[in-house]
C-alpha cells in the first residue's frame, strides 16, 4: 500500500496543511505572505497531480502571482501593527478539529458515488464545437455562471474604487527586476495568447489567459514601465465593461431571436464562444490589473 | 484509487478547519484574509478530488473551481482594500475637499 505514489500524495498533503497553518500563524507577517505564495504553488502542483491542468495554470497565475502582489501591497500599507502572535487556547482548536471530522464524515460517502454529470458533459461536447471539456462547460453548458462571474469581477472593482484612495509611495524598482520584466512580459503576453487560442482544444482558455496578461501588466506597473492604468482612460473603462456587455448582449439576442437564454444558434457555437473568450480575456485582464495595481490617487482633482 | 481520494478529502477538511481556526484566533486583517483564502483552497481541493472520482475528470467541477479562483482573487482584492481603508481611518491624513 505504501508505494511510491503514496509517498508523493502524503508529501503533497502534509506540505499543504503545514504551509496553510504557517501562512496564517507565522510570527512575521512577511514570512506568512511568502508561505501563502508557496502554498499557492503547492496547490497548483496538486491540481496537476489530480488531473486538472486548467486549474493549475490559473492557480499559479492568480494565487501565487496576483494574490501575492495584493498581500504584499496591503502589508506595505497596513504594516505589522497589531499582528502579535495569538495565545494558544484549547477551545477553538478542539472546535475546529471537530469541524474537520464532521466535514470528513460528510464528504466520505461522496467519494464512493460517481456523478452522472461528466458522462452527460462528454456526450454533448461535440455540439459545442470545442474539444476541451472545461471550456465547453464554462462557455456553453454553464455560460450563465461565467456571465455572472464577469459581473462579480466588475462589482468587486467598483467596490474597491468606491473606497477612499490611500496614498502610496511608489517604490524604486530593482534594476534586475526591471531588466527581467522586459524579457518576461513579452513571453507572458505570447503565452497568454497561446493559452487563449488553444483553450478550445487543450488546457487553457479565457481565465488563464486573462490572469497571465494581468500578471504581465502588474509586473510592468510595479516596475514603473507602464505609465498608468488610469480609470479616466476611456479605453480602460471600455475594456473593463466589454466582456460583460458582449456576453449580456449575446444572451439577450439569443433569448429574443433564438432558442432561449444563451442557447447559441446551431453552427455558430464555436465562433461565438471564441469571440466571447477573446473579449472576456481582455476584460478579465484589465479588471484584475486595476484591482491589483490600479492608480489609487487619480481620483483627486 | 478511492484511498487516495479519501486522503485528499481528509487534507481538504483539515485545510478548511485550519482556515476557520485562523479566522477565529487571528486578529490582524492580513492573517484573516489569508485564513479565508486557505478555507477557499480547502473547498477547491475537495471539489477537484471529487472531480477525479471517475477515470475521466469531471469538467463541471473543474469549471466551477476555475470560476471560484477568479472570484476569490477579486474578493481578496476588495477585502484588502476595505481593510486598508479601515486602517487608514485610524490615522487620518488631511483631505483636500
Amino acid at each position: 500500500m505504501m508505494g511510491g505514489p503514496w509517498l508523493f500524495d502524503i508529501a503533497l498533503g502534509v506540505l499543504l496543511v503545514v504551509l496553510a497553518i504557517a501562512s496564517i500563524h507565522a510570527r512575521n507577517l512577511y514570512a506568512g505572505v511568502v508561505m501563502f505564495i508557496s502554498f499557492g504553488l503547492v496547490a497548483a502542483l496538486t491540481w496537476t497531480y489530480l488531473g486538472a491542468p486548467d486549474l493549475a495554470l490559473a492557480e499559479a497565475a492568480i494565487s501565487a502571482g496576483l494574490t501575492g502582489v495584493l498581500l504584499f501591497a496591503a502589508l506595505a500599507r497596513i504594516g505589522n501593527t497589531g499582528s502579535t502572535p495569538f495565545t494558544p487556547r484549547r477551545l477553538p482548536a478542539l472546535l475546529c478539529l471537530a469541524v474537520a471530522g464532521l466535514l470528513m464524515v460528510t464528504l466520505w460517502p461522496l467519494a464512493r458515488n460517481p456523478s452522472v454529470l461528466p458522462g452527460m458533459a462528454m456526450a454533448n461536447l461535440p455540439r459545442t464545437g470545442v474539444d476541451n471539456p472545461v471550456t465547453g462547460v464554462l462557455l456553453n453548458f454553464r455560460a450563465w455562471d461565467t456571465l455572472l462571474e464577469l459581473a462579480v469581477l466588475l462589482v468587486a472593482l467598483l467596490g474597491s474604487r468606491g473606497l477612499r484612495p490611500t496614498p502610496e509611495e511608489e517604490p524604486v524598482p530593482w534594476p534586475l527586476l526591471t531588466a527581467w520584466s522586459r524579457l518576461l512580459v513579452p513571453l507572458l503576453t505570447l503565452f497568454g495568447g497561446y493559452l487563449l487560442w488553444r483553450g478550445g482544444n487543450w488546457p487553457g482558455g479565457a481565465f488563464q489567459a486573462g490572469a497571465m496578461l494581468a500578471a504581465g501588466a502588474v509586473l510592468l506597473r510595479l516596475n514603473g514601465l507602464l505609465p498608468e492604468v488610469a480609470w479616466r482612460n476611456p479605453v480602460v473603462r471600455g475594456l473593463t465593461i466589454a466582456g460583460l456587455a458582449l456576453f449580456a448582449t449575446i444572451a439577450a439576442l439569443t433569448a429574443w431571436l433564438g432558442d432561449g437564454w444563451l442557447n447559441y444558434p446551431p453552427g455558430t457555437d464555436n465562433a461565438l464562444m471564441m469571440l466571447i473568450e477573446i473579449i472576456a480575456t481582455l476584460s478579465i485582464a484589465t479588471v484584475l490589473t486595476l484591482l491589483v495595481a490600479g492608480n489609487k490617487t487619480e481620483l483627486e482633482p | 484509487m478511492t484511498d487516495t481520494l479519501l486522503f485528499y478529502l481528509l487534507v481538504a477538511s483539515f485545510l478548511w478547519a485550519a482556515g476557520l481556526h485562523g479566522l477565529i484566533v487571528a486578529r490582524h486583517v492580513l492573517r484573516r484574509v489569508i485564513a479565508v483564502n486557505i478555507m477557499t483552497a480547502g473547498v477547491f481541493l475537495a471539489l477537484v478530488t471529487l472531480a477525479a472520482r471517475a477515470p475521466e475528470p469531471d469538467p463541471v467541477l473543474h469549471a466551477l473551481v476555475l470560476t471560484g479562483l477568479v472570484i476569490s482573487v477579486s474578493a481578496t482584492a476588495l477585502a484588502l482594500h476595505l481593510g486598508t481603508a479601515a486602517f487608514s481611518t485610524e490615522k487620518p491624513e488631511p483631505t483636500t475637499r
